[in-house]
């Protein structure tokens, strides 16, 4: 056993050498590897921090909306089913909400208003959130002027701002009170956005929500589990998509890693000849040559990785958000938790590593089974 | 050890590309027993086919017909990856041109033929820097191979077939690149193995080599064929 | 919302994508590994010197460098199967973990069953090559060739069954999950692990375990007992997943009710899951080599390889379970949950 261990340490001492003796010959190769690795990476990355991003937000958010439908759109909902939804078995709360959007067209950027349900805002006054506060360069005893919808101008001043500890969540969001909200929108009395309902058993959810559907026919029930599996399946695909289109490189690779393999220089083949004459095993050179491609592998795995690390968590995945974010332009600052799964790992590995090994195990196998007389010849 | 031969040969013949237009016959109805502690010379002009006999009795490559028998022990038949074995604990190699390997330094070529065997590091460096004393290039140890003369090299090639301790030294072609000193300080290596026991086969057509007083026994080779000795 | 319904979505998951990649790479290698196991049962002959035998000799050692390959491929791929399993689990109704996963497609099951008889074939598989490569005449060049043959329907057999599955996924399906598959009401196979009751399916892990042990170490005097070795290493995996599902789960979650054997890999439970697999798949893949091997330690170039290599097997493989049996003595004293 231990012969076995000192065995493959002398032949990793050989591969670093003979790594360090033809550095130049191995760094096209590690550049491409490494570029490969970064880009798909970073897609993974991003995709990842943005799903759980996106799960971040939905936790806050209720278990069952409620929506009314008009002519299929979203349409206001009365307030008088509230007392109807409160009736059903199963149902802990139900509350309705007040928001909608407001496009700032000083800043071209959109923001949500709305009432807070868990606190009391003064009228005349808000709360903002963090993106806006840099936008508009606001802090707390500011004031803030928006241009209603009814072209009204209303003043606002700034009461506090919001913490910034998921931008997603809170960024654009706009706090007001209900008198305020009512009358910048125009906002019928009696009427609101949506109804939030919470439920006593999770388990129960479907049942629920089946009840609702039946007791307000022209409504829209949503669970909050429809939603998480209608992103999941919207980042896959296009994290998918993204690698689809990278599959073009990871086959350019491949044969880059083949003809690599393949074409030994004449240098190199007659070390392999001196090897096999003073008494390698063919094994021991296609160890030799497979530590080779792992170290190569796990030094372009770690540098592409740190690299698409920084990239995602620091430089906010500048390269690739537009096609993994694909929605609003309000946050500069937008910084994801930085989360790294075995999953993802193990993903990019047999998307990189393995293509890699399987590509050059012929190649390797070949340059191994050289005569060992052919020196003598 | 006396009686039966270390190594014999019997009815070997070599092809190459057998079967194929470029096909040649390189060996053929070779007969050839070797004993222990000797020192023998094939010699014969190039072409002759000394080197390739070198090749079977080294265990380098296998006959296309007839018997190698290492201590009693037919090995005509035997798969590379046990001739390999055979060949790591009793053959040492010295090649015509050294064949050291560039940019690797003299300690580590030397210890490259034990890497497979897994010696124990300090064990293993011990023996390299021994072998290299006693060849009288311990100070060279660190240099690249590169950077060694002609004899240098010759030296490091030699601690190199050593290193793993093997009953017998091949070299082929010594000193074809040698000036008489270099050649009269290599016969003067081939005795100091001789006296330690080891049995060497040289190739050769060097009168120098032939004529040595250490030699014991000279086999004539012509078109791949044994044909004479002494 | 999704770019795409209906079956066959789900084939565009990264993951799935990488599984479906490696498993039509595993086909190849060892569809090339299978046509050169041919030409060698064909055509070898150690007598001959010619240039075909040495030709035949040197792919040997392709196929091997394919085996490793495929083997390593499969372990890997292993994991990220039931990894996958579980972090798509959010996309089914009613999945919370990979058994929901699984379940939402009758091929799901069959194709982690798959799976793991490709790794345990595999190991078996280079146990074989492991020991032939020590007979200077390679006795077993047929006998090994002749069961690579055998391996590659299994491992087509095995990919196949994957993209079956993936692409008969759909997120619209109702699934269940851990805690309904794994109740004693419901039928299967699941459900009936799940039902066993917990004590005498505790009692029998020990036994299992310990007798493997026991035989392990019995091994070191009477290697004979190698034959029964093998059966007893794959009654103790069977056995030791059964007590898996239905007692050392409900010890890990501390809940009786919940039987999973894929959430105690999830970082919440400490990854207990993987020091329980670990040195079950290790115990059970050298044990089912222990006694294909041990038969041929008559022929006379092997005598001498052969009886240490199936000790060591023994060794390792019995030491596994003792690991085992630490880990599952561990999970069940550190737990709240008490039965008795």
């Amino acid at each position: 056993m231990n012969r076995t261990i000192e065995r493959q340490r002398y032949l990793i001492d050989f591969t670093i050498a003979s790594l360090a003796r033809r550095r130049g010959r191995n760094l096209g190769l590690f550049a491409v590897y490494t570029l490969l690795v970064f880009v798909l990476a970073s897609a993974s990355l991003l995709g990842y921090g943005l799903r759980k991003e996106a799960r971040t937000v939905l936790a806050a958010s209720p278990e069952i909306l409620v929506q009314h439908l008009l002519a299929g759109r979203h349409d206001l909902i009365p307030e008088s089913h509230l007392a109807a939804l409160r009736d059903i078995r199963g149902i802990a709360a139900a509350e309705g909400r007040l928001w909608g959007y407001y496009y700032d067209a000083g800043m071209r950027a959109n923001y949500t208003l709305m009432v807070p349900s868990d606190r009391t805002i003064e009228p005349g006054t808000a709360i903002i959130g963090s993106a806006i506060a840099r936008l508009r360069n606001l802090g707390e005893g500011d004031a803030v002027h928006f241009l209603s919808p009814k072209a009204k101008m209303f003043r606002f001043g700034i009461a506090g701002t919001l913490p910034s500890e998921s931008e997603l969540v809170a960024a654009d969001v706009v706090l007001v009170s209900e008198a305020d909200f009512r009358a910048f929108f125009g906002f019928p009395a009696g009427m609101v956005t949506d109804i939030a309902v919470s439920v006593r058993n999770p388990k129960e959810v479907a049942t629920v929500s089946a009840k609702i559907s039946r007791l307000i026919v022209d409504a829209r029930v949503v669970t909050r589990d429809d939603i998480l599996r209608s992103y999941e399946s919207l980042f896959d695909w296009r994290q998918g998509m993204i690698t689809v289109l990278l599959a073009g490189a990871v086959l350019a690779f491949v044969i880059l890693a083949w003809d690599k393999a393949a074409g030994l220089s004449a240098e190199e083949r007659r070390e392999i000849g001196i090897l096999k004459a003073i008494g390698w095993e063919t094994s021991d050179v296609i160890a030799v040559k497979f530590w080779e491609g792992g170290l190569v592998s796990l030094g372009a795995f770690l540098v592409a990785y740190t690299l698409a690390y920084l990239h995602v968590f620091h430089f906010g995945g500048a390269l690739f958000a537009p096609a993994l974010k694909g929605w609003a332009t309000l946050y500069p600052d937008f910084r994801m938790v930085p989360e790294i799964s075995g999953q993802q790992i193990a993903t990019i590995f047999f998307l990189t590593v393995v293509p890699y090994t399987l590509a050059t195990i012929v190649p390797v196998w070949r340059a191994a089974i050289i005569d060992p007389d052919t020196v003598m010849r | 050890m006396t009686g039966s031969p270390f190594l014999a040969l019997q009815g070997i013949a070599k092809i190459y590309n057998e079967g194929r237009h470029n096909e040649v016959r390189a060996l053929a109805d070779i007969d050839l027993d070797l004993e222990a502690g000797k020192v023998t010379v094939l010699m014969g002009p190039s072409g002759s086919g000394k080197t390739t006999l070198l090749t079977l009795v080294g265990c380098l490559a296998r006959p296309s017909a007839g018997r190698v028998t290492l201590e009693g022990r037919d090995i005509s038949g035997m798969p590379e990856r046990f001739l390999t074995a055979i060949r790591q604990r009793t053959f040492g190699f010295v090649f015509q041109r050294f064949n050291l390997i560039p940019g690797l330094t003299v300690a580590d070529n030397v210890m490259l033929p034990a890497y497979p065997l897994g010696r124990p590091h300090p064990e293993l460096k011990a023996r390299c820097r021994e072998l290299l004393e006693m060849l009288r290039i311990g100070d060279r140890a660190d240099a690249p191979v590169q950077w060694l003369s002609g004899g240098e090299a010759q030296r490091a090639a030699i601690a190199r077939a050593l290193v793993n301790d093997p009953a017998v030294v091949i070299a082929d072609e010594p000193t074809a690149n040698l000036d008489t000193a270099l050649t009269a300080e290599f016969i003067g290596v081939v005795e100091m193995l001789k006296a330690q026991g080891k049995t060497l086969i040289l190739t050769s057509h060097d009168p120098r080599i032939c004529d040595a007083a250490v030699v014991d026994r000279v086999v004539e080779m012509r078109d791949g064929r044994i044909v004479g000795g002494r | 919302m999704g770019g795409s319904s209906g079956a066959g979505e789900m084939l565009f998951h990264p993951t799935v994508m990488a599984l479906l990649l490696w498993s039509f790479a595993a086909v190849g290698a060892t569809a090339a590994a299978a046509a050169f196991a041919w030409t060698i049962i064909r055509e070898w002959n150690p007598a001959s010197g010619s240039a075909r035998q040495l030709e035949l000799e040197r792919r040997t050692y392709l196929i091997a460098t394919l085996m490793v390959a495929v083997l390593v491929g499969e372990a890997v791929s292993l994991l990220l199967f039931v990894f996958n399993a579980d972090s798509m689990a959010v996309m089914f109704v009613g999945a919370m973990c990979a058994v929901g996963t699984l379940n939402a497609s009758p091929y799901g099951f069959p194709a982690l069953v798959a799976k793991i008889v490709v790794f345990f074939l595999a190991v078996v598989w280079l146990a074989f090559n492991r020991a032939d490569n020590h007979g200077w005449d390679y006795p077993l060049i047929r006998p090994k060739y002749r069961l690579l043959l055998a391996i590659f329907p299994v491992v087509a057999g095995s990919a196949a069954l994957q993209l079956a599955y993936f692409a008969d996924l759909r997120a619209d399906v109702l699934v269940s999950c851990c805690s309904k598959l794994f109740v004693p009401e419901q039928k299967g196979v699941a459900a009936h692990a799940s039902g066993l009751p917990a004590m005498p399916s505790l009692a029998a892990f020990y036994v299992a375990t310990a007798a493997c042990v026991a035989m392990g170490w019995g091994m070191r005097r009477r290697p004979g007992l190698a034959v029964a070795y093998s059966p007893l290493a794959a009654a103790a995996f069977v056995v030791a997943m059964a007590a898996v599902v239905s007692v050392l789960s409900t010890y890990v979650y501390e809940q009786p009710h919940h039987h999973c054997p894929f959430c105690i890999l999830k970082p919440e439970y400490g990854y207990v899951g993987y020091a329980l697999y670990v040195p079950l798949f290790l115990g059970t893949g050298l044990g089912l080599a222990v006694w294909p091997i041990n038969r041929y330690r008559a022929i006379p170039s092997l005598a001498e390889a052969v009886p240490p290599m199936v000790a060591r097997m023994a060794a390792v493989s019995a030491g596994s379970f003792l690991v085992l049996i630490a880990v599952g003595t561990a999970i069940v004293a550190v737990s709240n949950l008490r039965y008795l």
